[in-house]
This record gives C-alpha cells, structure tokens and sequence, in this order.
C-alpha cells in the first residue's frame, strides 16, 4: 500500500469540500492518468455540520475506497479539525484556516496555516472559492498531482464567467501553501 | 478511437448503464442517497425521446414504472429504504403480472427514516421478503462505480429475459463515491430486448406456457389486448382460483429463476485457492475485505476473498463448497447479519461463520476485517 496517498478535506457543509475532493481526484485520475476514488460523508442538513470528503490517489487499484491513515487533511473549521484530525498520519500535513482553527491538535505532523477563506474573500473577491483556495494550497503541499493537471481539473468543473476567478483562487492558495512549507 | 472515460458518481454511472441498455421510461419520487439518477434521468431522457415523472410518492412512481413497462418501454425507477418498503404491494404486483422492471435501491441506515446520509447493507432481506407471497427474486450488489454501471445494464437484461422486477442494491457508499469510468462501446456490451409475441392479436396469450415459462410480452397500444390483474391468472391474465393452474402458475414464476440460476448469479473468487480462511462480502464491504486478505497474505496468513455480485438468488453452491475447503468463514456487513444467516444456512455447519456487524453509519474499515481474520485463523 505504499502508494497508497489520502487526502481528507474536511470543514462545514456549504464549504465546498466535496467538490474540492472531485477535481483533486479528476485531476489524478483523469488528468494525471493514476488511479482515484472520491467519497465522502456529511450529515443530512444542507448547511453547516461537519463534513468531510476523501480522496484517494494510487499507482494501483484501490480496494477500500475511504481513507485508513490519512497522508494529508485539511481543516476549515474548528469542529472538523477537532473531529477528522485523529488519522493523521505521523509526518502527514495538516492544513488549517488560520482564523477560525485557533486550537491546533497535538501530533508529529506539519502545520500549514494562512487565512484561507479570508484569501478567497479579501483577496480573490468572492468568499464562494476559498474551497478552490484550499485545493490550491493542498496540491502545493502534496504534490500528488501535477499543478497543470489540478488547473485543467478545475477550469473544467467552472462556468466560462468564473473561469478567472477561479484560476486566480487556485493560484493565490498554491503560491502562499508553497511559500509556508 | 479511444473509449470516453469519465470520473462518474456511483448513481449517474447507475442512470447512464440505465440509458444504455435501452430505459426511456423512469418514475420515481427523490429520496437520498438516490436522487442523482434520477436527476441524471430528467436531463438526459427527454433528449432521447424518453419520459421521466416524478410522481406523487414511491408507491405511485412502482405504479408508474410497471405501467411504463407494459406499454412496452424499459422502464426503472430509483429509491432507498423507506421508499423500497412503500414500493413492496407493486413489487409484488410486477412479480405476478410478469413485469419487466428494474429498482435501484440505493441502501442507507434504516428501518424507516434511519440515517438518510449513512452507509449500510440492510435492505438485502426486503430485496427478498419484502413482497408478500412466493415470488421470484434477483438483487445485484455491485461494488464499484464502473459495475453499478454495468450491472444496470444485466440488471435490465434479466428483468427482460425473466418477465420480473431486478434489483440493483449498491449500498451509499458505492452509490455516492466517485471513480473513473470507461464507457462501453454500443454493441459491446449485451443488450436484451423482451420477446414479442409471433402470434396475431387475436390468438395472444400473454401467459401461454407454450412458449415456454417465460411467455412473450406484446405492448400496450401495439393492437395486442391483454388482462393485467394481481390476482392469480390464468393464460389469458384473467383471473382463477382453479388449484392446479394457480399452483402450476406459481411455480412457474418462481422456476423463471430458480431454473437458471447459472445464468444469474454472478460472483469473484479472490485468493481463494488455497485459502484457510475465507471473507464472504458484497458492495463497498468487500473492498475493505480485499484490502484486509491483502494484508493477511502480506502477514503469511491464508486468507481469501468470495464476493457475492447477485446476492439474489444466493450462491448457494459456491458457499456450500468454499465451506468444506476452509477452516472458518467471515461474514463483514453493514446490517446485524442478514448475509451471515444465508451463509451460514449454505455452509451447512462444515466450517464456522464469523459475522463481523455495523449498523453506526460508518464503514466497516479494513483493519476489524484483518483482526477477525487472524483470530479464527
């Protein structure tokens, strides 16, 4: 299983973690030509509640589908971090939203912090892609799939009008997770 | 020219293997962990000519589906839990009017409202029980998002060739995760059609046994007239209470599969040649367990995979002979035992079956599977 790479996203519902863990996925296994499973698993209300979704990325067929020991996770909100953290893999990333994670969880990984949902705010324009913020941000970190790869993954999943909005979301999270490692 | 491949959620590869075999009739009523096929459906089937109607409820979109079917479209319809166990009087109705339906059923946390968003493994009995009477039952449980596609398809295919409503059962996790898919070329995979009367209007029969115990199906509106009722019918679908034809009839209907269950029951041995211990599972279940033998062998240990495919009919024969090859049997599932007890029944005691049970909403992880295996190696 050593090619074995999870990757959880994980924050409030609404966040748009699914969809961030579908185009890391696309981008591996579409785009990336390796093998790719996309789950997940939230509560039944539309909004809020934690929730997470998982990817993971291999050379070879993945049998079990959900993450065993994650390799990478990321945090938008207390609750998740709280509640996803324990599987963290000692040595594994851990990448929180700086504002709203203030209480880091004790273990032998790496933090990665910045304020992502304030970047996609303040920076970007629009609160709405700080999911596309943080996928940025974790391929930088993991460097599981290409960067031209997780791109053309994301401009596929977009509406034409959003296209640079999101480019620019996926560019800002990539160089500022790059220039924290 | 390379095959289109896809990242496809478990559900819309369920509705595109629907659209390939040839569906262009779906009724149904959303409910979660199911509604993406029929959100897929309402896109896709008005393209193709085909109807899709969200009905007034689960039992109305049964209703619908079987309508749809005599009219002589292939016709499906799509639910979980509490919307399958609304649907059981129609399921019934489709059994003994000898219809062609296919039910995805997508398994979540139960009884009733249950746990809308959680996994589980617990509707296999209701695939079988729910329907009240002897009836004939087939229940696939695929566990991966290109077989959900492709089981569709043989699900269609076997509804068609029996005259009876299929199952498909993945279970949420199967239905909800994501994975590349390679779509299948037309002509590539098989596709059956229902056979059409060779007789004119006048002389049909649409239960004339002389045809065999699967008798042709004309459509509604192609100038055939027949009697479609729930009651126990007659060659010419009316109804009678005359004893031998009534218990000819049911026997009949459940030899349409119990006398081709070669035909049906599909299943992958994995490692099992010189296996001690064997893991008997179905849908996401049985990818934890492929991933548990793996470690076992990794650790010397003799550990194999069945996984069931048709859950329905039940491989009987194949359990009954892994028994006498084996020192002890697993049974992993997402229920209290449902698969435990069948197994157990086909393994007629020859070696001890081992359940290993959950029913919080989260999988069953590899790890419970590799520690069960080592303890009753």
């Amino acid at each position: 299983m050593s090619q074995r790479y999870e990757i959880r996203f994980s924050g409030a519902g609404g966040q748009g973690l699914i969809l961030a863990g579908v185009i890391m996925a696309e981008a591996a296994s579409i785009y990336d030509g390796k093998q790719a499973v996309q789950s997940q698993s939230y509560g039944p209300e539309a909004r809020g509640g934690a929730s997470k979704s998982e990817v993971i990325v291999s050379d070879s067929m993945i049998d079990y589908p959900k993450a065993t020991v994650v390799d990478a996770l990321l945090a938008l909100t207390q609750e998740a971090c709280d509640k996803y953290s324990h599987d963290l893999k000692e040595g594994g990333i851990l990448l929180i939203d700086s504002d709203l994670v203030t209480k880091q969880p004790k273990g032998n990984f790496k933090v990665v912090s910045f304020p992502i949902i304030n970047t996609a705010k303040n920076e970007v324009g629009r609160e709405i892609v700080a999911n596309i913020v943080a996928l940025g941000a974790i391929v930088a970190l993991t460097g599981v799939v290409t960067r031209e790869s997780a791109e053309k993954a994301v401009l596929a999943r977009v509406p034409e009008a959003f296209v640079e909005l999101n480019k620019k979301a996926f560019q800002l999270g990539y160089e500022k997770a790059a220039a924290a490692m | 020219m390379a095959k289109k491949v896809a990242f496809l959620q478990g559900n819309e590869a369920a509705a595109q293997g629907a659209l390939y075999a040839g569906c262009k009739f779906f009724a149904g009523y959303p409910i979660t962990p199911s509604t993406e096929v029929a959100e897929v459906l309402s896109a896709e089937l008005p393209k193709i000519g085909g109807k899709f109607i969200q009905m007034e409820d689960e039992i109305a979109a049964m209703a619908a589906v079987i309508g749809g079917s005599l009219a002589g479209s292939k016709a499906l319809t799509a639910t979980s839990g509490p919307g399958l166990s609304l649907k059981q009087e129609l399921i019934g109705y489709a059994c003994i009017a000898e219809t062609p339906v296919v039910i995805v059923n997508v398994m979540r946390g139960g009884p009733s409202t249950g746990m809308p968003t959680g996994p589980s493994q617990s509707d296999v009995m209701s695939a079988k029980w729910g329907t009240h009477g002897d009836h004939p039952a087939i229940c696939l449980v695929p566990a991966s998002v290109q077989e959900l596609f492709e089981e569709t398809v043989r699900a269609f295919n076997l509804a068609e060739k029996y005259r009876t409503p299929v199952m498909v059962m993945p279970d949420e996790i199967v239905a909800h995760m994501r994975e590349r898919i390679v779509f299948p070329e037309p002509g590539e995979l098989e596709v059956i059609d229902r056979t059409a009367p060779s007789v004119p209007p006048e002389q049909y029969k649409p239960y004339d046994t002389k045809f065999g115990d699967v008798p042709p199906l004309a459509a509604f509106g192609s100038g055939y007239r027949f009697h479609v009722t729930g009651l126990n019918k007659m060659d010419d679908g009316f109804p009678t209470t005359k004893a031998a034809v009534v218990q000819a009839e049911e026997e009949r209907q459940v030899r349409k599969v119990d006398a081709n269950i070669d035909d049906i029951v599909k299943f992958e041995e994995y490692m099992l040649d010189d296996a001690e211990v064997a893991v008997v599972a179905f849908g996401s279940t049985s990818r934890s367990a492929r991933f548990a033998v793996n470690e076992a062998r990794k650790q010397g240990i003799k550990a194999g995979l069945f996984r069931i495919k048709t859950f329905w009919p039940f491989p009987e024969k194949q359990i009954k002979a892994l028994s006498s090859k084996v020192k002890a049997l697993i049974t992993p599932e997402m229920n209290l035992g449902m698969c435990t007890v069948e197994v157990r029944r086909c393994a007629e005691g020859k070696a001890p079956v081992h359940g290993i049970f959950r029913v919080d909403g989260e999988p069953i992880n590899p790890g419970q599977i590799l520690d069960k295996i080592k303890e009753v190696k």
